[in-house]
């Protein structure tokens, strides 16, 4: 999993190598400083009559001392937070290519909201981790290692108390973090539950008033925040015995070192007793200190180890469609045969979403589908563009297996409106130009004219430039829906895949869209699925789909007289009326 | 996060909010707080102790021993020196053991009541409130402001006042030895504070700076998962790649530019601490070799300043400084926390909707002469129990759900009316339909007869009484909802159905799921009626949620009826399933009825058209077809509404 991420930090290896290198010279200077103020005191203290030259050589030689840790402090920060930065940069922009690289199959296995947070938070998560190890993680060890050096030293007869204190204080901080970390990680996922059920609250908020059940509710989020509350308690009251733990090793360090410090001296007579007990203190510090700065690196890289996880699965996430190797680039005609098709969306699923379609369409020709939800007929319409592969039998477009082409050349040729369909926020312009970087104005409009936009656009203040919001919610549904249709029309495809697209749109301006499609691009084959039978009334054939099996094939007419599931839609929709089913309003 | 909103938090509020916060805390926890800021000042005491102990060592024990005295000369002094200091340590270490603990349990517990202050608060606001911000920005007080929070009281405060007390202790002590050099070391903390304020500035600026980045990429990323199918159709994948780097690269250089000052303040405090401590020695060097007389708090002194004084203020000084960097590395930890706190607040003071109303709902029966009592069970009869004040009687009035609107204009922002002079008369039983385009003002009017929102100007009448003098809960209670945005809760199918009236049997909720037309689909699920639904009922269709959200108000069984939407998202065979259901559900009350297909309102006592938030036509679906206006033309599709 390491070796995945560690693969993101690329061009900022430099950054990553330079910050602890600049940390281990700042910690060597840390670690030097101190003794350089005993020898300091020293040599202030040694002499009868103060020497002010003494103080100030040794204070110029500190200064310096003190510059360059500066310096060095300065420099590991400085590249610490550009490699950790700029490693948060590339996971989030591997991920990002990762993801456009996915097949419909990877798309649907990751939800967006997932893709948002591992993408966001996690990756927040692992850039605060990094930075972490790369400073402190060098630190610490190197701060604990010279610090004891140091200590014995300068006396080994006091200093062997640290091989006693640092023990203790290393197997307390560990037996602390193992019973904490299993506690916290079943907290966690308590404490998201609570706030997802407070999010519930939030977008139910108008059923809640509704049925008044503010009282409910309430009482319901007392009890979770109450649980979240009992379960958190017990795991800090684990780590708030970290605090006293280290305090206590602390302070026997000290003690030990006062009175074994002073007796050894007093036995000995040794005048610098006391600067050896005072630099025994400072290092006594460092070193516990730096144990416990180790013990919170592993804190950081317990919180950011399920958030690595939920990264590496993007990262590892292989694409489920290919490019063949030597690609066809032309797509001859709008030709489109199924050969005993054979669909499931889960390899290991047992539902066939398709079973044994054979079809054969021409170039040119309107075929319609029409059947209920769950019936497949998006399934079938998606194998086209090779949005998904076929689990067994073949799908040809011109006359080819759709596996040979080049995937662009082939989505560039077979023009999917897809159901749930997205606009995305800019210009009506810049969302039309999807279809087709180059197109130009004329284009444009010529598109739109087909699709019967050209009107409602020109009707804003704006026209072409009108800016579309995110997620399009300031066009009406209808509008969206013919605004994608002129999209998918600039790619000038071979065929035209409608999936649902006019379901808001009127029936009259549905009828307009048909017959522009037919006077102006006879050529192209175009699907139609609908839940309007008035839609795909005048297809030349009409697939009736059901419970992914093409049950009828037929016109109008033929399927209206044997057909009794397209009787009953047909009969169902127009026993109130002689228009079809009237109009959707939006 | 929004970015007002930190400003706020960031200017002069910081102080007022921190002071609120901690009142807030004292009001739950006075007693434990108290204790642990005694335990804190003895502990942060005792942690100091240790050079005023070493500095006895040496001038008792190690002093006299190598003067001559000898080990057995010192033993005592130093054998009582050690037991009084491990004394000292002992009541620290309880006071930390105590202190640590508690603040485990005020931390928790003040979470917990802040949590539910706020929830509670939330509950109590009027829908307003949740149209003016977006869901985000809710959760985001309930997520990153509540952890900031959480960080500030369990770790920033106390260690900021140990810090401010051994400050205080300390300051007390360098006094007590010398102004002199006390006044040097001051100069040097008024420059840590003047570089802190600069670089903390700078930091916490830059972090501002980087939340915001975050929110772009956030919904950037958002944007485009969300339309991953369509940029895979359009081959957009290099376009999107492209953009995409852009964000990212400004976030990039945002979130360095942050970490970097983040990075850097440590090392620039520690290495002044340093600086300071050669100034020091000069200055006390010079002080002895001028023999400068020593001013002190005890008073000016004849002699001056001796080694030992020198020696013990440089350790002093170290420890201030210490102290001060503690201090200053909190700092994007209280920015983050009071501009959160600023956030909560915010929300713990929005007003809550007001509530007038006296008149209640009650269920009711008749008693022998006919009259209206009061009941303590369903009777399936309710009345409208109006207290009179003046006359001090109690009325009792059968609902009917007879509903009335008069020349109602209303506006979701003051000054911009959005419906004018809306006049509607719903007689008992009767359907009534709304149609037009998305912002006619269709679910706009269904608001106002449940008091989401309150009209401007006009009058709304219920079996007679203003709805104003009728209590909001009573009111609401009277009317059974069913909207277009289903909102399940996470739970079994069961406990959904039950939200309508939380003491309906299992067999009253199965009963109204078969009116609902739902019990098929949910006895095929494999969990049947305890299918835990999460996530929004995740694992349901569209339509399977609009049923089960049918359902729920079936076993309301309210006496009024309003349905936004309710079927939209089921398709047209299905529909005709749940037609049946919704027309037994319908029979007998009064029904307001949102529908996007005409043929479902087709059959209502009466149709209004809205077009812009005024009514243009309004009348049977016989009598529109024959006026051959707006209706007429929808009907048949000869026009879009848009």
């Amino acid at each position: 999993m390491i070796k995945k991420l560690i693969r993101s930090v690329r061009e900022f290896k430099k950054a990553s190598i330079l910050a602890p290198l600049f940390v281990t010279f700042e910690v060597a200077l840390e670690c030097i400083i101190p003794w350089y103020m005993v020898v300091m005191l020293e040599s202030i203290q040694g002499t009868e009559t103060i020497s002010i030259e003494n103080i100030v050589t040794h204070g110029i030689i500190l200064l310096l001392l003190a510059g360059f840790s500066l310096l060095f402090g300065i420099l590991s920060g400085v590249f610490a937070a550009t490699a950790a930065a700029g490693f948060a940069r590339n996971l989030r922009k591997d991920m990002y290519y990762r993801v456009q690289g996915f097949a419909f199959s990877n798309i649907d296995k990751f939800s967006a909201p997932s893709l948002v947070t591992r993408m966001t938070t996690d990756v927040a998560n692992v850039q605060m981790s990094y930075m972490m190890i790369i400073r402190v993680a060098v630190r610490a060890p190197i701060m604990l290692i010279f610090s004891l050096i140091m200590a014995f030293t300068i006396n080994a007869k006091v200093a062997w108390i640290f091989l006693v204190t640092v023990p203790v204080l290393a197997i307390a901080l560990l037996c602390i973090f193992k019973f904490v970390d299993p506690i916290f990680n079943k907290v966690f996922k308590k404490y998201d539950a609570m706030n997802e059920s407070v999010q519930e609250n939030i977008k139910g908020i108008r059923v809640v008033k509704s049925y008044v059940r503010d009282k409910y509710e309430n009482e319901k989020f007392a009890a979770t925040a109450h649980n979240v509350r009992k379960d958190f308690l017990k795991g800090e009251k684990l780590i708030a015995l970290a605090g006293p733990v280290m305090q206590f090793s602390m302070w026997f360090s000290i003690l030990m070192i006062c009175f074994l410090g002073a007796k050894i001296g007093a036995q000995a007579g040794n005048e610098n007793t006391a600067n050896e007990i005072s630099s025994l203190i400072v290092y006594a510090t460092q070193i516990l200190s730096s144990l416990m700065m180790l013990s919170m690196i592993m804190v950081m890289i317990s919180i950011s180890k399920s958030s690595a996880k939920r990264i590496v699965e993007v990262l590892e996430e292989e694409s489920d469609l290919h490019n063949p190797e030597n690609p066809v680039y032309e797509v001859e005609n709008g030709d489109v045969t199924f050969e005993d098709v054979d669909f499931k969306y889960d390899v290991k699923a047992e539902r066939r979403a398709l079973k044994g379609v054979n079809l054969n369409i021409k170039t040119g020709e309107t075929v319609g589908i029409i059947g209920g939800t769950g019936s497949s007929k998006t399934s079938l319409v998606n194998l086209i563009p090779r949005l998904y592969d076929a689990t067994s039998g073949h799908v040809y477009v011109g006359g080819r297996n759709v596996k040979e082409y080049d995937l662009e050349t082939l989505r560039n040729q077979v023009a999917v409106v897809l159901q749930k369909n997205v606009l995305f926020s800019g210009t009506i312009k810049e969302n039309l130009r999807w279809g087709n970087p180059d197109a130009t104005d004329e284009e444009l409009e010529k598109a739109c004219r087909l699709a019967q936009a050209h009107e409602f656009i020109m009707g804003f203040p704006d026209k072409y430039d009108t800016y579309i919001e995110q997620g399009g919610t300031n066009v009406s549904g209808g509008q969206k829906q013919r605004l994608c249709i002129a999209r998918a029309l600039l790619k000038k495809p071979k065929i035209l895949i409608l999936d649902d697209s006019t379901s808001a749109v009127d029936t009259k301006t549905d009828a307009l869209i048909r017959q522009a499609f037919k006077e102006e691009i006879p050529d192209t084959t175009k699907f139609i699925i609908a839940q309007r039978v008035a839609s795909v009334q005048e297809a030349d054939k009409i697939l009736v789909m059901d419970g992914g099996k093409v049950a009828d094939m037929g016109t109008h007419e033929e399927l209206l007289a044997r057909n009794p599931i397209y009787q009953e839609v047909y009969y169902s929709q127009n026993k109130t009326n002689t228009n079809g089913e009237g109009a959707d309003v939006e | 996060m929004n970015k007002t909103n930190i400003r706020k938090g960031e200017r002069p509020g910081v102080m007022h909010i921190l002071g609120r916060l901690l009142k807030y805390m004292f009001k739950y926890y006075k007693i434990q707080l108290a204790v642990v800021i005694v335990c804190i000042m003895l502990n942060s005491v005792a942690a100091i102790s240790s050079s005023i102990f070493l500095q006895r060592i040496i001038a008792d024990v190690i002093e006299p021993a190598v003067g001559g005295l000898g080990w057995d000369g010192v033993k005592n002094s130093l054998y009582k020196i050690i037991a009084v200091m491990a004394g000292v340590y002992a009541v620290g270490l309880i006071c930390s053991f105590v202190y640590t603990r508690l603040m485990a349990v005020v931390t928790q517990g003040f979470l917990y009541h802040l949590r539910r202050d706020m929830f509670e608060r939330m509950q109590s606001l009027p829908i307003k409130y949740f149209d003016t911000h977006t869901h985000g920005d809710i959760m985001s007080c309930y997520t990153n402001d509540v952890d900031a929070i959480r960080q500030l009281i369990s770790q920033s405060l106390p260690q900021a006042f140990a810090a401010a007390v051994a400050m205080i202790v300390l300051l007390v002590t360098m006094l007590s030895f010398s102004i002199w050099l006390t006044i040097v070391v001051m100069l040097g903390v008024l420059v840590m504070l003047l570089i802190t304020k600069k670089i903390g500035g700078n930091s916490a600026k830059f972090f501002i700076r980087q939340q915001r980045s975050v929110g772009k990429t956030e919904g950037f990323v958002e944007e485009m998962m969300n339309g991953q199918k369509v940029i895979k159709v359009f081959c957009h994948e290099e376009q999107s790649k492209a953009d995409f780097d852009a964000i990212n690269d400004n976030l990039f250089k945002d979130s360095e530019s942050a970490n970097r000052f983040g990075n850097i303040l440590m090392p620039i405090l520690g290495n002044i601490g340093y600086v300071l401590y050669v100034i020091v020695a000069i200055v006390g060097g010079l002080l002895v070799l001028y023999n400068v007389p020593n001013l002190s708090l005890t008073g000016l002194a004849a002699a001056g300043i001796g080694m030992d004084i020198i020696i013990s203020f440089l350790n002093m000084s170290r420890q201030f400084c210490f102290n001060i960097s503690q201090v200053s590395s909190q700092i994007n930890a209280v920015v983050m926390a009071t501009a959160g706190a600023g956030r909560i607040f915010a929300l713990l003071d929005e007003k809550e909707e007001v509530d007038d109303g006296y008149v209640t709902l009650v269920n009711a029966k008749e008693d022998e002469d006919g009259n209206l009592v009061e009941s303590e069970e369903r009777t399936g009869i309710w009345a409208w129990k109006h207290p009179h004040k003046a006359e001090g009687t109690i009325t009792y009035e059968r609902l009917s759900g007879d509903i009335e609107l008069n020349e109602v204009d209303f506006g979701y922002v003051e000054n911009k009316i959005v419906l004018h002079d809306v006049t509607i008369h719903a007689h008992p039983g009767q359907k009534v339909a709304f149609v037009g385009a998305t912002g006619a003002g269709k679910t706009t009017i269904t608001n106002l007869i449940n008091r989401f929102y309150d009209i401007a100007d006009g009058k709304i009448r219920y079996d007679g009484i203003n709805i104003n003098k009728i209590k909001k809960g009573d009111l609401r209670r009277s009317l059974g909802i069913v909207l277009q945005d289903t909102n399940l809760f996470t739970g079994t199918i069961m406990e959904n159905i039950r939200y309508g009236r939380l003491d309906a049997t299992d067999e009253e909720c199965i009963a109204a799921a078969k009116l609902a037309n739902a019990h098929d689909f949910i006895t095929r699920l494999p969990g049947g009626y305890s299918t835990m639904l999460t996530g929004d009922g995740a694992n349901l269709s569209q339509g399977q949620k609009q049923l089960l959200s049918i359902a729920r108000a079936a076993v309301a069984d309210a006496p009024v009826m309003i349905l936004d939407e309710a079927t939209s998202s089921i398709d047209t065979r299905t529909e005709a399933l749940v037609q049946q259901g919704m027309d037994a559900l319908m029979d007998g009350r009064t029904v307001f009825v949102i529908a996007h297909r005409l043929s479902t309102v087709q059959n209502s006592n009466v149709i209004i058209v809205l077009d812009h938030g005024r009514i243009i036509e309004k009348g049977s679906h016989d009598e529109l077809i024959k006026q051959k206006g707006q209706y007429y033309q929808l009907y048949t599709g000869a026009f879009e509404l848009e």
